[in-house]
């Protein structure tokens, strides 16, 4: 990891939620096999898992970027879905459009855009309706 | 409280992960909504849940819970003991129902 950064691209399939979180397991087992703080790594799997469902339950998937330097991870998820009318109340908890069909699963309670602020250092949303979604999402490696 | 005790307590079978009974837990979690599992829960090994698919096991990983405790008489599906196979963690099933499987654990000093 000494000075070049380790990046990393993920397709995230449409509708495909059987899968929906190998890209983050996937990132998880690389932060652990670099010897990331571990605190580090749960905070961004939790924040990039739900960022990943998220996909695949509102957008069709997408895909995401990992960029992973000594000081910080950085993930940037773009979709091409129906974008996020109101962000604003998207980030509030328990505020969700998702279906019963999702909430059978376990997800769909409002949590997940709440849950990536809480996990990650810095947090960018940038959306437009018929145009897609772009979450990036920051967690800093103390040194 | 080793894997293996919860094991006993809940009269449970297991359904993989045999060779990783004795691993230690020290706190559980019983939820069957995992964004509140990923939204709350800290350092807790163990997961009791009724809810039966791949993210189960997924949330679980992304939390480094050890082991996973399906309820009520739940028969995980051939995908998701394969995925936990995948990521060592341990799956148990019980016929006890979440509320009572969480106070026998409970009673027994899991907090």
């Amino acid at each position: 990891m000494e000075n070049a950064n380790l990046k990393l691209h993920y397709n995230v399939d449409k509708k495909d939620f059987i899968n929906a979180g190998e890209a983050s397991s996937s990132v998880k087992k690389v932060l652990r096999k670099l010897g990331v703080n571990p605190e580090c790594i749960r905070n961004l799997a939790i924040a990039m898992y739900e960022a990943e469902i998220n996909m695949v339950i509102h957008a069709n998937g997408g895909t995401i970027d990992v960029d992973i330097s000594p000081e910080c991870i950085h993930v940037v998820l773009s979709d091409s879905g129906p974008g996020i009318p109101d962000i604003q109340r998207a980030m509030q908890e328990g505020y969700s459009t998702a279906g019963d069909n999702v909430r059978e699963l376990g997800f769909g309670a409002g949590m997940g855009l709440p849950n990536i602020k809480k996990y990650s250092d810095d947090l960018k949303i940038t959306s437009e309706i018929g145009v897609g979604t772009t979450v990036e999402i920051k967690v800093n490696i103390p040194s | 409280m080793k894997i293996s005790v919860v094991k006993e307590i809940l009269n449970a079978e297991v359904i993989c992960g045999e060779e990783l009974l004795d691993e230690e837990v020290f706190s559980a979690c019983g939820c069957d909504l995992m964004s509140d599992v990923l939204a709350f829960v800290k350092n807790q090994g163990l997961l009791l849940t009724g809810l039966n698919n791949p993210q189960v096991v997924r949330t679980a990983f992304m939390m480094d819970m050890k082991a996973i405790v399906f309820v009520r008489g739940k028969n995980p599906d051939d995908e998701v003991i394969q995925l936990a196979k995948l990521k060592d963690v341990i799956i148990l099933k019980t016929d006890e129902r979440l509320y009572s499987a969480c106070g026998k654990l409970y009673s027994a000093g899991l907090i």
